[in-house]
Formats: C-alpha cells, structure tokens, sequence
C-alpha cells in the first residue's frame, strides 16, 4: 500500500487523526520553548552542520581512528555491509554466547535492518525494552516515530494489550499504573538475561567510546546487567572529537522533546571487568547516499524527530504509512536510497513548505532534498502512474495556447452549471474541501476586454 | 571484507575535506548558577536539598530512608549505609532502595551531573536503585555542556554518565511518569 492510500485509511478516523495531529503539534511546541531559551541556537545548529560536514568529508579516517581506539579499550569492532550481514553478525556472537534470549534497547537501526524477527525466526527471543517499544512489540507493529514509537496508541487500548499480555486489571487506563506494569515486567526480564542490545547516539572517533542517550534507563540496565553488550550503529553515526558531544547533546533533546537533555547520557568507554563489548559499524546504503551529491547532507541526521513532529503530512497520515523504518520527512528522502521501486511514492508525502528544514538540529536540507527526489524518481519512471500520465496532460495543455483556453472555458462552465462533474470522489481537491466557485470570465478574457484594445 | 569494501566506497564518495568549525563556548548567561540548577532539575523531576556537611546528609537520611537498603561509597556516611557490595554481582543490587554517590560536577544549563564508574562503584548502582542520590559541591557547577566537556577533558573512564533526574518515560499518550526501569525518584545533594 502507498503512502497516500495508507494515509487514507489513518483518515477515516477523523478524531483520532485531530488527535494525532494536535499531540505531535505539543511536542513540535515544546521544542520551541526549549529552543527559544537558547540565544545561540541558531549558531548551534550551523556548527552542528559543519561538524556533520566535516564528518562526511572526512568519514573513513574518523571511521579507522575509532575503531583503533575502540580496539584499543578493549571493545569488539565488527563491520557489516548491510542488514544482512549485521544480523549474521550478531546471531552468530549469541550463539557463541549460547543464548537464545536478549533485551534490546531502542534502536531504529535494528528497526531498518529488521533484526526482531531475524532473530525470532532463528529460535532467539528479543524482548524490546523501551516502553514505546514494547507496547508496539506486543502489538507486534512496527515503530510509529523514531522518538516516540507508540505515539499512535491510546492509553486505554494500551490498557486492554497489558491486560492480555502483563496481566493488568481489565480497564485499566493509567499511564502510571501500566508504566509500572511494564517496570515490573521488564526488571525481571534485565535481572535474567545475559546478552544485551543498545543502539547507539554518538560514537567519538578519539577516545573510541560511544553515546547512548535514554530518559528510561532502559539501555543502562541492560548493558551493566550483561555479561555481552552489543551495540549497532550507523558508519555516520561518528563524530571526530569528545568536546562536539557538547553542541549535539545540547540539540539533541530540545530538538526531539523539549527536554533540557535525555535523563542519562551514557558514555560507554570500555567493557566492565569481566564483559564483552561489540560495536557493530555497519553501512547498508550509507556509501551510496554519501556519493548523491544532493542527497548526502541527509546523513547528518541524528534522529532527534523534530521534522516529523512539524510535518503537517506526517502529523495527519501517522508514520506507519510511510511503510519504513524511518517514517516522516527525513525518512522520505532516507527512504529511496534503500529501495527506489518501493520507497518512490514517499517524497511525494509533503507539501514541500520547508518546516522540517526549519527546525532540523543539523540544518539539513530536507524540503529541498524531496523535491529533488521528486525530479529524480519522475526522470528514472519511478513516478506514480496517475502522477505521469496527468503530467502529460498537462504539459499538452499548457503548451497549446488555443487547448488551454478551451479547456479553461469548459472548466468553467461544467463547474457552475454541472457541478456533479468535479464534486465528486473521483476527484481529489473536493475531497475534505468544496470546490472554489468558478469566476466568470478568465484573467484572459477580463484582460482583452478591458486592457487589451487600449 | 566488508570493512574493506566499507572504507573504500566512503574514500571513494565522499565530499572534498571541510574543516571542523571552532567550537565556542557561549558564556555564562546565568546570573547564579545554583539557583538556575535547582530550576531545570526541579523542572525535570529530580529533587535539589542544599546541606552543609555530611552530617546533615546523614541525618537527611536517616529522616527520609530508614529501612530501606542503603548502598554508598561515601566514607563519611559509611554508618548509614552498606560498604561490602562493590564487588558483589550487579544482579545483587536489585533491591537497593537508596544509592548515594558523589558526582563529579553539575551543568547548570540542563540540571544533569556528570558521574563516572569511578564514583559509581558498580556501574549499574544509578540505574537499579530505587532512588538515587548524587552528593555534589556547590562550588562545582558549570554553566552548559562546552564547559562540561572543557572540565572532562581526556579524562579516560570505563564509563561516565550525564544524570539528569529520574528514570521516567512519557511513552503512554504523552503523560509524563516518573520511575520507568530505573530510580522512581533522585535527589541532588548540594554541598557547601
């Protein structure tokens, strides 16, 4: 299903899109609040940018610095071409581990490498420990938000999942009585596993250690609780130095939340006496976006969510309608690299108004970067059928003087004496609107009448 | 092989070298740095107790968590709590209901205090406790994150976490609860 019929189904529930709309407009708002207190926001950004830059320029030098340093702390480096090779990779350490369950801690590259039912189907069972997470995992969906993954649900139909599968008392509602719920839940399974999986925010090419920012603690539980800790990151997740950890973590969270900074900001150097750490690099796609030339700024992304919770798309259409990991604005020109065939309809998802930019951490440029997917999709055929054939439609009409006024003038008079032709379903404008009332005459026709003999 | 292939496409695609810009450290806007820590961590859900000395610590303590499984590291609240668990499993550390733990600093941009494995003990003490205390200097607050990372500087550590108040989660329709997996409550002891 494309994005636009899925979004269509979101639709029919109109509360429940007002609704959706009006909590991702919240977080959008808190982020303003947190941002407007920064007086040098605006410069944070552009150093965030240039740091980024720098980064991209120079990838496969900060990509061996750390791995040498991370040797060096006593940290496994293993690297993956794509998702494949990152799940292999990881089932291979469990099964030389011989374990067959593990916790995870929210990680969306896991999510675009679908390492969750890999590893099911391979006898190992993930428990998702982000509370976000779980909830979708006992759903058995995927992610809605990178940030907020159930953001989509309400409280009482989480209620009613808890009731089945934790046991909560039928009815339940209270965000605090299912949190704890899920605590309880949760901490038995952290006290019992002995294999723990984080994502990770950012990994520092001089000192070899990595971020891992949660408000939960979920990821600090699992991984001082384990005796292996895997972590999976993006090659662009790199930055070159400790001190740029100051600018990110300052963006980070106000971008995403509102919040002053993630309530742990976990700076994992080296394993504890007597654990194994993995750091998985791995690329899928990563190389290739980096040789787009227009597209390669989108690796800057450190997946805070911001131009999600602004796009008025995202914010009516719900993220599983973007049928990918990474849903939203910054998903849709992500999107493509991986796949062009499945993934075209995406940067069609937007009304290109440049809000998403706007509030972009890292300034990348995303409103530019969909139409310029746009362009590329047509040119390659990738463009939707409907799309191309009322493209050339329309290109006939406007280059034919003569056809575009006729049809001008048939428009005009099937608008104000058949209306039934236009309002209908099979026509898109009048859907969720009325239809403008015809003007008279034409700019042209006004124009010959009372400028033209003069 | 695949590391190869990696570093080879990226040396390969990548954009000509730019420079790294100069980081700038921004100044301090706040007039009091205590005042506007207490602020942001209140703000946050963690709880800020200014204290003289140890012994009002201690008396703090034993006010507020008499009962409870107390876990510290702190020599002078030695009486108060249990000492012989730094080297025990982690595992054994379930039921603490009180860890107290210095702090290296705070950053009084975003009410967090910077704690190493050091100061830990063992490094899931802030993560399993019930509630956490951290013990900081009132002396040794920074105004934002440049100073946080100009005072770390090439410190080396297993490992160091930014602790900003208690573990909580807003996943369940945006409604903020305090206590997710980790401490359902953390104080910050502010010393003169």
């Amino acid at each position: 299903m494309n994005h636009a019929d899925a979004a269509e189904k979101f639709n029919k529930d109109f509360d429940r899109t007002t609704w959706h709309d009006e909590t991702l407009w919240w977080v959008r708002q808190k982020r303003d609040r947190a941002a407007f207190a920064i007086p040098e926001w605006e410069q944070l950004r552009e150093t965030a940018s240039q740091i980024k830059h720098n980064v991209l320029s120079n990838l496969d030098n900060y990509l061996i610095e750390f791995e040498k340093n991370a040797q060096k702390n006593g940290i496994t480096v293993h690297w993956a071409a794509d998702a494949h090779e990152h799940n292999q990779i990881i089932l291979s350490i469990l099964k030389s581990q011989g374990v067959t369950e593990i916790v995870k801690s929210k990680s969306m590259l896991t999510e675009e490498c679908h390492l969750n039912p890999y590893l099911t189907e391979n006898g190992v069972e993930v428990i998702d420990t982000d509370l976000g997470e779980r909830i979708v995992q006992l759903a058995d969906e995927p992610p809605s938000h990178i940030v907020l993954p159930c953001i989509h649900w309400k409280k009482e139909e989480i209620g009613v999942l808890f009731h089945k599968h934790l046991g909560t008392p039928e009815g339940c509602a209270d965000p605090v009585l299912l949190t704890h719920a899920a605590r309880a839940n949760l901490r038995e399974k952290f006290l019992t596993r002995r294999v723990a999986i984080t994502g990770v925010n950012f990994a520092v090419a001089e000192t070899g250690e990595f971020v891992v920012c949660t408000n939960e603690g979920n990821a600090d539980m699992g991984a001082h609780l384990a005796d292996v800790h895997i972590a999976c990151m993006g090659i662009e997740k790199i930055i070159p130095k400790r001190e740029h950890l100051g600018v990110f973590l300052r963006l980070l969270t106000r971008s995403a939340t509102g919040q002053p900074i993630t309530t742990y900001s976990s700076h994992f150097g080296k394993p504890r006496e007597g654990q194994q750490m993995h750091i998985v690099l791995v690329d899928n796609g990563r190389t290739v976006q980096l040789g787009r030339e227009q597209f390669r700024n989108s690796l800057k992304c450190i997946r805070c969510g911001a131009c999600m919770n602004t796009c008025p798309v995202y914010r009516r259409s719900g993220g599983h309608s973007y049928h990918n990991a990474v849903a939203g604005p910054i998903g849709a020109i992500l999107a493509p690299n991986l796949d062009m065939t499945k993934n075209a309809d995406l940067p069609f998802a937007s009304t290109l108004c440049g809000s998403c930019s706007n509030v972009c951490p890292v300034k990348i440029n995303i409103h530019e970067q969909l139409y310029e997917w746009r362009q590329e999709l047509t040119k390659s055929g990738h463009s939707p059928t409907a799309k191309t054939l009322s493209m050339k439609v329309m290109s006939a009409v406007l280059s034919n003087p003569t056809v575009y006024h006729l049809s001008g003038k048939i428009g005009r008079f099937a608008m104000a004496n058949a209306p039934f032709v236009v309002n209908n379903s099979f026509n898109p404008w009048f859907k969720q609107r009325e239809m403008p009332e015809p003007p008279k005459e034409s700019f042209g026709e006004w124009y010959k009448k009372n400028r033209g003999e003069k | 092989m695949s590391r190869e292939k990696i570093l080879a496409a990226v040396a390969k695609n990548k954009p000509d070298l730019t420079p790294l810009p100069e980081i700038q450290n921004f100044g301090n806007p706040y007039a009091n740095l205590v005042e506007q820590f207490k602020a942001v961590l209140t703000a946050i859900g963690g709880e800020v107790v200014y204290v003289k000395d140890w012994e009002e610590i201690r008396a703090y303590i034993q006010t507020h968590f008499g009962g409870r499984r107390i876990v510290t590291n702190i020599d002078p609240l030695a009486d108060v709590a249990q000492e012989s668990w730094i080297k025990s499993d982690p595992h054994s550390l379930e039921d603490v209901g009180l860890a107290i733990l210095k702090g290296q600093f705070g950053v009084a941009e975003n009410g967090s205090i910077w704690v190493t494995e050091t100061e830990m003990g063992q490094r899931v003490t802030p993560f399993i406790a019930e509630t956490l205390a951290l013990v900081i200097q009132k002396s040794e607050l920074v105004p934002k994150m440049h100073d946080a990372y100009i005072r770390i500087g090439g410190e080396r550590y297993g490992f160091g976490a930014f602790i900003a108040g208690p573990s909580k989660t807003a996943d369940i329709e945006q409604s903020l609860v305090l206590g997710a997996h980790g401490p359902k409550s953390m104080l910050a002891f502010l010393m003169e």
